[in-house]
């Protein structure tokens, strides 16, 4: 399963400013994938990819540091009546969640995606966006 | 054997038509020979759904009270060409709206007027005796309208190149988004089933053939603009009613990056009259070529990066240069599908009957570039050839004193054989400054991944590459990577500066 985590990396004991990841891998013993991170001086967020077993114990104790934690379902979502069967989104997208199936309808397989916002961009028809 | 177009027309009168798809075609001619299959085969059914960029509708609003001769007309905020008549206006799907916060062009109005939306009409006039007013703002249905003809200039291509980007940043174009370093091939066309891939001498596509416009019956009007069969890249002018088009057929679609464009189904239906139309509409896709065009290169002659057939293209990926690159469409190879479907359902129920073109395309023409009286500055035309450089094993100190003395902010850096390595800027140097001083020569400050320009290169494509890199110089050099000049932001505003004025 895929969190979203958000952090504040303002004050001096804001979470962004401890290794929360690594905390929470030792305590748990939680494998954690990490997918995608982007961290700034303000603030970070961090894409982590986890067993479904352990979601629940490892949000709890994230959120208890201070991160705030969004499952990520569906990260990239397809609205069905924009989409044209084009392929525009095939090749741009480095995790191949996209392909065609043998009608050459589009068929989605977004528990791969690490939303780097490629295919959303490279669609002509406006039917991809980022899931919440 | 030949069959007569009479015959044809009257089979589907009847309701006896033998209609197949291209896509089944080359199969039934495997199984029948070309004989057999004319024997067999009445019409073959074509069909694309794809971005066509040039379409756009001739409107009639009829006349207000007071009446208004309008100069200037608006729907929805975009522009529409109005130097007609009076009530009259073309609208082109590429056109934008003046709208800030989204991407919105006459694609879109067209895509809502079709699916039944209204969209407001704005016009202004200096106003005459015989038309006194002056502006007029209303809300308007596709069925107000006296008339809604879509004319498209320029659709159903031939063929289309690939495109790919050996550049070492994504290009966003109207081939869609190109990923760096060759990471991804982007086509278009629908191969086997595209209309034009099956009559390629334009023997019974010409002027005044009924084709599938976008769900309605319209028709080809005769070469598109850019027609040029002779290199395998002949275009069709088209017509329809857009009051009988459908939205599932007209689609609006934004590249991003490069703007607004119109998505549309075509299907051509093609009478199979001798066994040279069997042969023709008996193409699959392995018999389609194309090229991989370099969209880096950013001239009119691009260079191609291999040759590849349709049926490599919609496998999913190509060997370019001994690497597998990934492939996907921007076209619709589903929606084709279904144009070529539709279109196969017509004949069957006897709803379209098959003509001969009035006026036939020539097949041989081939289009020219522009003629160009003024010849586009390049770089040599405006350089600084007056370089100070500086080589790699010099001391920062050295590179200092020559930045300050020349009042320059770049130097290019040499190496022992003239050779350019890289460059340092006044900024590069200052930093090296205040860091504890262990840096010490230019090689251990310079930037190594230089943009660069040469003399021949034309100095908006020079101008784009300082505006994209965020950087005010390039050095240029010739064939041998040796420093020939150095071209500034400053010598460009020379240059717009200077035609401006005059
Ligand atoms: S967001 Fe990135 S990883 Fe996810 S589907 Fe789109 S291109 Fe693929
Ligand atoms: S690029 Fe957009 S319209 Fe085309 S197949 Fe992908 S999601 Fe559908």
């Amino acid at each position: 399963m895929k969190l979203l985590l958000t952090f504040s990396r303002k004050g001096k004991a804001d979470p962004g400013r401890e290794p929360v990841i690594a905390r929470v891998v030792k305590e748990t013993g939680v494998l954690v994938n990490v997918e995608k991170a982007n961290i700034d001086s303000m603030a970070g967020e961090v894409l982590i990819d986890i067993p479904d077993a352990d979601a629940d114990l490892v949000r709890r104790r994230l959120e208890e540091m201070g991160v705030a934690v969004r499952v990520m379902e569906n990260a990239v979502a397809l609205d069905e009546a924009e989409c044209v069967d084009c392929g525009a989104c095939i090749s741009v997208c480095p995790q191949e969640v996209f392909s065609f199936d043998e009608e050459w309808r589009l068929r989605v397989r977004s528990e791969r995606c690490v939303l780097c916002g490629k295919c959303i961009q490279a669609c002509p028809h406006g039917a991809l966006s980022q899931q919440g | 054997m030949e069959k007569s177009l009479d015959l044809i027309n009257a089979r589907i009168r009847d309701g006896t038509a033998r209609v197949v798809t291209a896509e089944e075609m080359p199969g039934i001619v495997d199984e029948l020979g070309e004989e057999g299959a004319l024997e067999e085969v009445d019409v073959v059914t074509t069909g694309t759904f794809g971005a066509m960029c040039s379409s756009g509708a001739f409107f009639n609003f009829g006349h207000a009270d007071p009446p208004i001769r309008m100069e200037r007309v608006w729907l929805n905020d975009v522009e529409a060409y109005a130097g007609i008549a009076a009530v009259d206006a073309y609208l082109g799907a590429t056109q934008e709206a003046d709208a800030k916060d989204r991407l919105y062009g006459g694609a879109h109005v067209l895509e809502e007027l079709v699916a039944g939306s209204t969209v407001e009409l704005r016009a202004t006039s200096r106003g005459t005796d015989c038309y006194p007013r002056r502006s007029i703002v209303t809300e308007l249905l596709l069925e107000d309208m006296n008339q809604a003809v879509m004319v498209n200039p320029r659709n159903a291509y031939q063929r289309y190149n690939a495109a790919a980007n050996t550049t070492d940043r994504t290009l966003h174009t109207y081939m869609g988004t190109l990923l760096p370093r060759c990471g991804n091939v982007s086509y278009s066309g629908a191969g086997t089933l595209s209309p034009l891939a099956n009559d390629p001498g334009f023997r019974v596509i010409g002027s005044g053939i009924p084709i599938f416009l976008a769900g309605a019956q319209g028709m080809v009007v005769g070469e598109g603009t850019q027609h040029s069969a002779g290199g395998g890249f002949g275009t069709l002018m088209v017509t329809g009613d857009m009051k009988r088009m459908r939205q599932e057929f007209l689609r609006a679609a934004v590249m991003n990056g490069y703007g607004v464009t119109l998505y549309v189904g075509i299907g051509v239906p093609i009478p199979v009259l001798d066994t040279g139309i069997v042969r023709s509409t008996a193409v699959r896709d392995e018999d389609i070529l194309t090229d991989i065009i370099d969209y880096g290169t950013p001239r009119r002659d691009r260079p191609s990066l291999a040759k590849v057939s349709y049926a490599d293209l919609r496998s999913g990926s190509v060997e370019v240069g001994g690497e597998t690159i990934r492939t996907s469409s921007l076209s619709s190879y589903r929606r084709a599908r279904a144009v070529a479907l539709e279109l196969k359902d017509w004949i069957e129920r006897g709803k379209m009957e098959l003509a001969l073109p009035t006026r036939l395309l020539d097949p041989t023409k081939r289009s020219k570039p522009m003629r160009e009286t003024a010849v586009s500055p390049r770089v040599r035309d405006i350089m600084n050839r007056q370089v100070i450089s500086i080589t790699e094993d010099e001391e920062i100190r050295v590179a200092a004193k020559r930045l300050l003395k020349d009042e320059t902010n770049h130097l290019p850096v040499l190496d022992g054989n003239g050779t350019l390595v890289g460059i340092i800027t006044t900024y590069d140097v200052s930093k090296a400054v205040v860091t504890d001083g262990k840096l010490r020569q230019v090689k251990d400050i310079m930037t190594r991944k230089v943009i660069k320009t040469t003399p021949d290169e034309p100095v908006d494509v020079a101008a784009r590459k300082l505006e994209q890199n965020n950087i005010s110089a390039l050095p240029v050099v010739d064939t041998t990577n040796r420093v020939v000049g150095i071209l500034s932001a400053i010598d460009l505003g020379k240059l717009f500066g200077g035609r401006r004025r005059r």
